[in-house]
């Protein structure tokens, strides 16, 4: 079983790196490009499911794998 | 007066921490492994900066969780003192000891300098004997100190007299010119709403000597030493 998380920086936080990414973009000649923001991306293989193995996923994401003060999250389980 | 410097993996201002707090009259510090649990012997506590478990995943997130967390936390809710100073302070954010977070420096750059700092809280644990608007100078480094709260957490912050230090410029302006990262409001410094713990991104622990350019940081450090026993006095009383 695998989960796949996903933590992206919040649209109040400053993201300078996906600032820089953007501008860069444009000067390659993307101008279409309005707005990049970077976050993570995390792929987790687990050994087995269980029923509660979800809710503690969740519990991890909230307290280790994102800070919600300036990301969210989301958990996909495959 | 014992004072506990943490060394997490990844810790490296640990060593400056202990040189200018023993460097100090009436003041001692020794280490502490982060894999210890008991914090009992010591009057103060000091997370100092470096890059613990080499800020993986996030600046302080995964050592947040090392044992002696429990202790720090343990003894922050005593109401011993506790400072933070640059990694230092971000594991304290993380821990949720401090409000707010510690983002990427809005320029992308590591920043390293000399900045000054406006006190705006006089009668802190960590600033007594400064007055309001006082000025020191002390050093910064690092990639991550740009200060992040919400609005919410920011108006409380101001309105319960938090915001203990912010980067100014020679006048004690805090323009945008002064601001090494684009921490909000030019936040450098904050304490919990209790008042005994204490993060901020500069290096009191580089700054006190004179022969290194300041020794504005000893300020910190004595001011802590004059808290506890103030607060030893009372208890006796």
């Amino acid at each position: 079983m695998k989960a796949k998380v996903v933590v992206m920086p919040k649209a109040a936080v400053l993201d300078p790196q996906g600032a820089a990414v953007r501008e860069a973009m444009q000067h390659l000649g993307m101008r279409e490009v309005k707005n990049v923001r970077i976050g993570k991306y995390l792929e987790i293989d687990l050994e087995r499911d269980g029923a509660d193995v979800e809710a503690r996923l969740h519990k991890l994401c909230r307290d280790l794998l994102s800070n919600p003060v300036i990301e969210d999250y989301q958990l996909v389980k495959e | 007066m014992k004072f506990a410097v943490i060394q997490f993996p990844g810790s490296n201002c640990d060593q400056d921490c202990l040189r200018a707090i023993n460097g100090l009259e009436g003041l001692s510090a020794e280490y502490v492994w982060h894999k210890a649990t008991s914090l009992a012997a010591f009057d103060a506590i000091v997370l100092p900066g470096g890059f613990a478990y080499g800020d993986y995943l996030r600046c302080g997130a995964i050592a947040r969780f090392s044992p002696i967390m429990n202790e720090v936390v343990r003894a922050a809710k005593e109401g011993r003192l506790v400072l933070g100073t640059c990694n230092g302070f971000q594991v304290l954010c993380e821990a949720e000891l401090l409000p707010g977070a510690l983002v990427r420096n809005r320029g992308l750059r590591f920043v390293c300098d000399m900045v000054r700092l406006r006190i705006e809280v006089p009668d802190s644990a960590f600033t007594r004997g400064c007055a309001q608007g006082t000025i020191l100078r002390m050093p910064i480094a690092h990639g991550e100190g740009c200060y992040f709260a919400d609005a919410n957490t920011l108006r409380e912050l101001n309105a319960n007299g938090q915001v203990v230090l912010r980067y100014c410029d020679v006048t004690g302006a805090t323009s945008p010119e002064s601001n090494p990262n684009g921490s909000i409001e030019n936040i450098a410094g904050i304490c919990n709403s209790e008042g005994n713990v204490f993060g901020l991104m500069p290096h009191p622990d580089r700054a006190c000597d004179t022969r290194l350019g300041s020794a504005d940081g000893a300020r910190i450090f004595l001011s802590m030493a004059e808290a506890i026993l103030a607060g030893r006095s009372k208890a006796a009383a």
